[in-house]
C-alpha cells in the first residue's frame, strides 16, 4: 500500500485517477471492512443482521397496507411497489446520507494511515450494497406472497445496480469532500434527503397520479419527471416488479452517471490532498 | 528503491472556527471583495521549508519540544500530509505506529484487528493468518485473541498493535513515540523485536524524547523546532546540539564528573 511512487504534483489528473484505481486495488480491505460494518451494527443482537430485513419488512407491509387504504388501490400492486420502492431508496439514501459524512465520520484513519480516499467511498457503497442484498430476502418472500408479471427484463436490475452503485460512489466522494470543508452541509444533506424522499414516487404510485383524470394532480405528479432520483429509482424498480421498459430512465441516469463523474474528477483534482488537512 | 525526499515542503493547517467553517461566510464574501483582515481563515504554518533526503538504510532519530512538529513531519513522511508548498516523494511500503488505537475497533475480537491492521498496512489476507500464530505468541495474549478488543487492557491493546506491526516486513517505518503503556519485561521484548524489525525495514523514522531508544535504533537525526529543521545530521551530535549536554548510550562509559571542588 501507499507505493507513491507517483511524481505528478499533488493536484493533477493524474494522482485523481491513481487515487480511485490504488483505491480499487484494496479490495481487500474495504471488502473487509464493510463486511465488519454490518456484522458490527447488529453485534450481540440474537437475530443479527437479520434485523435489516425484518424491519424493512415491516416498514414497507405496514406503509403498503396504509396507503392501499388511503389511495383505494388493491394491496397487491401497492405493497409490492413500496416495498421495493423502499429497497431501492435504503441504497440511495445510504450513499447520500452516508456520503457526505464519510471523511468526517473516518478522520481517525484518514490522520493516521496512508490511504487513498477512496478507499472509504467503496467500502460506503460496498455496505450498502450488501444492506441491498440483504433485503432481497424480503423482496423474494414478497414474490411468493404476491407474484409480479417478471419477464427477462429483470435482468435489467444488475446494470441497474451497477449504475445505482457508480452514481453512489461520485456523490459520496464529492459530497464527502465538499461537506468536509463546509460542516454545514451535513445537516442541509439529511434534511434534503428525507424531503427527497416525499418528492420521489416510493409511496404514491407514479403512473396511477400521472393518469389521473383530475388535470391539477396529472401536472403536478408530472413534475416529478424534474427529480433526478425518479430516475434512479424507476431503472432497477421497474424490471424488479416486471414493469415495461422506460428507455428514458436510462438515458437521463446514463447522463447523470457522465457529468457527474466529470464534476467529481474535478473536485478530486482540486481538493483530494485538501481532506486530511480538513478532517 | 526506498527513498524519501522533500523539498522545501511547507504543511500549513487551515483553522476554520464555528464562523468560517460554514456556507454563509463564503457565499457571502464573495459579494463585496475580500476583507483583508477579518475574511482570512487563521492559518497555522506547521512545517516550514523541509528539504530531506532520505535514502535505503537510513535510521533518523526525531527529536524537537512539543509542538515543533515531529507528528507532522512524520505524517508528511508518511504521505498523509501533501505539502501544501514544495514536493514530498515517497518510495516504498509505509508502516506508520503513530496512534497504537486508530483502526482498532473494539467491538471485534484481537485476532480480526489483527487481520485488518494488517490489511490496512498493505498485507493481504492471507499473508496476515500465516503470521497470526506468531504473533499470539509475541503478544503472549494467549486465548484473548478471541475476546473482543473492549476487553482488554491498554497495554494489552498496545501489545497488539506492536505484535502486528512487528510482524510485517515494512520498507519504511515510521514511529511515533506512545510506547509506554506496556511493562517493562515486554518493553524489553518489544525492544528487540523493533531493532530486528528496524534491521530488515529500509529506512526507519523514528520520534522519541528517549535518548536510549534513540541511540539504539538511530544513527542520525533531525532535530525540528518551530516547524523548521534547526539542525540535521549524526545522532550524537543532534542531541548534544538538542539537550544541551553531552549523551550517552546504554552500557556505554561516561568520563569521569569533573570533580566539584
Amino acid at each position: 500500500m501507499a507505493v507513491t511512487a507517483s511524481t505528478a504534483p499533488s493536484i493533477s489528473w493524474r494522482r485523481a485517477a491513481e487515487d480511485l484505481s490504488t483505491g480499487w486495488a484494496q479490495r481487500q480491505l474495504w471488502g473487509h471492512l464493510g463486511w465488519q460494518d454490518i456484522r458490527q451494527r447488529y453485534r450481540r443482537s440474537v437475530l443479527g443482521p437479520i434485523w435489516i430485513s425484518i424491519s424493512m419488512a415491516v416498514t414497507a407491509v405496514a406503509l403498503g397496507i396504509l396507503y392501499a387504504g388511503l389511495f383505494g388501490n388493491p394491496l397487491e400492486t401497492q405493497l409490492p411497489y413500496i416495498l421495493v420502492g423502499f429497497i431501492i431508496w435504503g441504497f440511495i439514501a445510504g450513499c447520500i446520507s452516508e456520503g457526505s459524512d464519510v471523511f468526517v465520520a473516518n478522520e481517525g484513519l484518514i490522520k493516521h494511515l496512508p490511504s487513498p480516499i477512496s478507499v472509504h467511498v467503496y467500502r460506503l457503497v460496498w455496505r450498502q450494497v450488501l444492506f441491498f442484498a440483504h433485503n432481497l430476502v424480503v423482496y423474494v418472500v414478497m414474490l411468493l406472497i404476491f407474484p409480479q408479471p417478471l419477464n427477462w427484463s429483470l435482468l435489467l436490475a444488475l446494470p441497474a445496480l451497477g449504475l445505482l452503485a457508480l452514481n453512489g460512489a461520485w456523490v459520496a466522494l464529492a459530497f464527502g469532500i465538499v461537506t468536509t470543508r463546509f460542516r454545514d452541509l451535513l445537516p442541509i444533506t439529511q434534511s434534503l434527503v428525507q424531503l427527497l424522499f416525499f418528492m420521489t414516487p416510493i409511496v404514491w404510485i407514479y403512473e396511477d397520479l400521472v393518469n389521473s383524470p383530475n388535470e391539477s394532480i396529472a401536472a403536478r405528479a408530472r413534475l416529478a419527471e424534474l427529480n433526478p432520483l425518479l430516475h434512479f429509482v424507476e431503472i432497477l424498480r421497474r424490471p424488479m416488479l416486471g414493469l415495461s421498459t422506460e428507455w428514458r430512465h436510462w438515458a437521463v441516469v446514463g447522463v447523470i452517471t457522465v457529468i457527474g463523474w466529470f464534476g467529481t474528477l474535478v473536485i478530486m483534482r482540486k481538493y483530494r490532498a485538501r481532506v486530511s488537512y480538513w478532517v | 528503491m526506498v527513498s524519501i525526499a522533500t523539498e522545501n515542503a511547507c504543511v500549513d493547517f487551515p483553522i476554520f472556527d464555528a464562523k468560517s467553517r460554514s456556507l454563509k461566510k463564503t457565499v457571502l464574501g464573495m459579494v463585496g471583495g475580500n476583507i483583508a483582515s477579518g475574511g482570512k481563515v487563521p492559518i497555522i504554518e506547521a512545517l516550514r521549508d523541509i528539504t530531506v533526503n532520505l535514502e535505503h538504510g537510513a535510521r533518523v532519530g526525531l527529536v524537537g519540544h512539543n509542538g515543533a512538529g515531529k507528528s507532522t513531519l512524520l505524517r508528511l513522511l508518511a504521505g498523509i500530509y501533501e505539502p501544501t508548498r514544495g514536493t514530498a516523494r515517497v518510495v516504498g511500503r509505509v508502516a506508520p505506529v503513530f496512534d497504537l488505537g486508530v483502526g482498532m475497533d473494539p467491538e471485534i475480537s484481537g485476532y480480526e484487528n489483527i487481520i485488518i491492521r494488517g490489511l490496512f498496512l498493505g498485507m493481504t489476507r492471507k499473508q496476515m493468518e500465516e503470521r497470526v500464530d506468531d504473533i499470539a505468541d509475541f503478544t503472549e495474549l494467549g486465548d484473548f485473541l478471541a475476546m473482543p478488543l473492549r476487553a482488554y487492557s491498554t497495554g494489552m491493546r498496545v501489545r497488539l498493535a506492536l505484535g502486528v506491526v512487528t510482524s510485517i516486513d515494512p520498507e519504511i517505518l515510521l514511529l511515533d513515540e506512545g510506547i509506554g503503556a506496556v511493562d517493562a519485561a515486554f518493553l524489553d521484548k518489544a525492544r528487540q523485536r523493533l531493532s530486528d524489525l528496524v534491521d530488515r525495514a529500509g529506512l526507519l523514522v523514528f520520534a522519541s524524547h528517549s535518548d536510549e531508544f534513540l541511540m539504539q535504533l538511530c544513527d542520525s537525526a533531525i532535530y525540528m523546532e518551530h516547524g523548521r529543521i534547526k539542525q540535521q545530521g549524526e545522532l550524537r551530535e543532534v542531541l548534544r546540539a538538542y539537550k544541551g549536554h553531552e549523551v550517552y548510550g546504554r552500557g556505554e562509559a561516561r568520563p569521569a564528573e569533573p570533580q566539584a571542588s
